[in-house]
């Protein structure tokens, strides 16, 4: 590295400069998205939704019996890894401020957290849209090949309505992921706990609602993974949306509103 | 032009920043001295909406710094080199600034070139840098935005002698055409070479403020004796202040509140032989800086 001893910085005139317009938020949400691809990590984590979307594609293709190769089973095979990537990304898009320290720089050119939050909010979920939108693609290649090759006809068993819900599971899942970012901002402990609130809470919940009948009838009211679980099975009654609202406020609205508050009038160190 | 007033910050029963008034004007560099842990860093990031306020106010140019529309155009803020997504390229650490802002990308390159950061380097990830060049890219990018303010926390920190040189003469250009250089720095060496005004912190409270120049004059006049007791109490029974002194290194020093010409007279009345007798600038302003944060030293250890 040279060292050289610059004229003063160029531009620097020492003249008064017209005020500043506000940075639009269309900005903030547009440095977030790039935020979430340039590093290695991110790149990654990205490019593993196409990439699990084909393996997941193939192996359909490979293993499932000609009986099986329809849409349905396609959708499901990629909505599985999809499930466990998206929160991840929505995670990391909170707590790397924090556990990379790069929030020291991000809210002082932005002072107002709620907005960097917001923007990082809507870059998740247009993420977790598209990837979902990418994979269904993928998964109707996987489908239209999957029938000619056995010579079976192709079937197209899941409706725009019933994609819609799983887009909208997905959605409600990193939505978690991004919860749990916000409340505990530290990238493994969020991630841990992502997996303890999807993996372990609802194995818990199943063991009391099979042993305690009490339990059994308030489980889809307060077990959020079990309402969520409704919206994959393709249709939704009534009283399963109130499930999901009810679960849905007590596990994800409260704790994010809570995080939120914290996350704003807390340090950044 | 940055306006602390009353700016206090409390964990629990510990006071980090106690009662912090100062104006850092603008047209000069003030440096913003006190050993370490001494509330420094918390009174910069207060000022940058970073950590809340107990009580008291930060000003930048009359606004508080969440009120500014794009900050980052009008303060240029280094409060961390480290303080960065390791696997981030320098230069797009860089882009992603200059994009938040609303600048044209060539902004990126001429700050690279103004810290020195080859596109080799700069196109390295942040993981494989050094402290010295996360420095330069941390003042690389606090001066993306042309600022008329900056906040520099320790930028000295890990740069080569070399390397302070060109950022001493980079802060003085800034401050001689008008912008506001605050800068903090647990050596007042490196703070004496380049502050126009000081403002020295110990246990979160402001001990000495003032231009350099008034700091080291009240720093008064250095005297070496082998009798330094019996010349303490000569110069006392006359009405100066004394205090023993750890400048020179040995027991025999003393430093008074008055004119070398004033001390030698008294001496020479009491019968006293001097060793030594200067005016103690210089020296001086090390030995107030260790003074006056001698409570809060973790060695404890001056005089």
């Amino acid at each position: 590295m040279t060292t050289t001893t610059l004229a003063p910085a160029p531009g620097r005139t020492g003249t008064p400069k017209p005020a500043p317009s506000p940075i639009p938020l269309s900005r903030i949400t547009a440095v977030e998205l790039r935020k979430s691809f340039d590093t290695r990590s991110g790149f990654w984590l990205l490019a593993s939704i196409g990439i699990t979307a084909v393996l997941a594609t193939g192996a359909v293709l490979l293993w499932a019996p000609d009986s099986e190769l329809t849409y349905d089973t396609f959708a499901a095979a990629i909505g599985f890894p999809m499930a466990v990537i998206l929160p991840m990304i929505a995670v990391l898009s909170v707590t790397s401020e924090w556990s990379q320290r790069s929030g020291l720089t991000t809210f002082t050119l932005v002072p107002h957290r709620s907005r960097v939050i917001l923007a990082k909010a809507l870059v998740a979920i247009g993420v977790g849209v598209a990837s979902m939108l990418l994979a269904f693609g993928i998964g109707a290649i996987g489908n239209i090949a999957g029938s000619a090759i056995a010579g079976v006809p192709t079937v197209w068993d899941d409706g725009f309505g019933v994609l819609g819900y799983i887009v909208l599971g997905n959605v409600l899942g990193l939505l978690v992921g991004f919860m749990l970012g916000t409340v505990i901002r530290n990238s493994a402990g969020a991630i841990v706990a992502y997996f303890v609130y999807s993996f372990v809470l609802p194995t818990l919940s199943m063991l009391l609602a099979n042993g305690q009948q009490w339990f059994r009838d308030l489980q889809p009211w307060i077990d959020f993974n079990f309402a969520q679980g409704q919206l994959f099975n393709g249709s939704m009654s009534g009283e399963q949306w109130a499930h999901l609202g009810v679960a849905g406020t007590i596990w994800l609205v409260a704790p994010l509103a809570a995080g939120l508050a914290m996350l704003m009038r807390s340090e950044v160190k | 032009m940055i306006t602390v007033a009353s700016l206090t910050r409390t964990y629990g029963a510990f006071t980090a920043v106690d009662d912090i008034t100062f104006t850092a004007e603008a047209g000069r560099v003030t440096g913003f001295l006190g050993p370490n842990g001494a509330g420094k860093s918390t009174t910069m990031r207060i000022m940058v909406g970073l950590t809340p306020a107990t009580s008291g106010t930060a000003h930048i140019n009359g606004q508080r710094f969440s009120d500014l529309p794009n900050p980052g155009l009008e303060v240029g803020v280094l409060l961390d080199a480290s303080a960065q997504h390791a696997g981030r390229t320098g230069r797009e650490i860089l882009t992603v600034a200059q994009r938040m802002m609303g600048l044209p990308a060539r902004r990126v390159d001429e700050m690279l070139e103004l810290v020195s950061l080859t596109p080799d380097e700069a196109g390295r990830r942040v993981r494989h840098y050094s402290l010295g060049m996360r420095q330069r890219l941390g003042i690389a990018t606090a001066l993306l935005g042309d600022p008329g303010v900056l906040i520099l926390d320790e930028p000295a920190n890990g740069l080569d002698p070399a390397g302070i040189r060109w950022m001493r003469d980079l802060l003085r250009g800034y401050a001689d055409q008008g912008g506001t250089v605050l800068l903090s720095s647990h050596l007042l060496h490196e703070i004496e070479v380049i502050a126009d005004d000081l403002v020295v912190i110990g246990q979160g409270r402001i001990v000495a403020q003032g231009t350099k120049a008034e700091l080291l004059r009240a720093a008064g006049t250095l005297v070496r004796t082998h009798d330094a007791p019996r010349l303490a109490t000569a110069l006392t029974a006359s009405g100066m202040s004394v205090v023993p002194s750890t400048t020179t290194g040995g027991t025999d020093a003393l430093r008074v509140d008055a004119d070398p010409e004033l001390v030698g007279k008294v001496a020479q009345q009491a019968g006293i032989a001097l060793a030594e007798l200067r005016a103690a600038d210089g020296a001086g302003l090390e030995e107030m800086f260790l003074e006056l944060t001698a409570d809060t030293q973790r060695e404890g250890a001056v005089a």
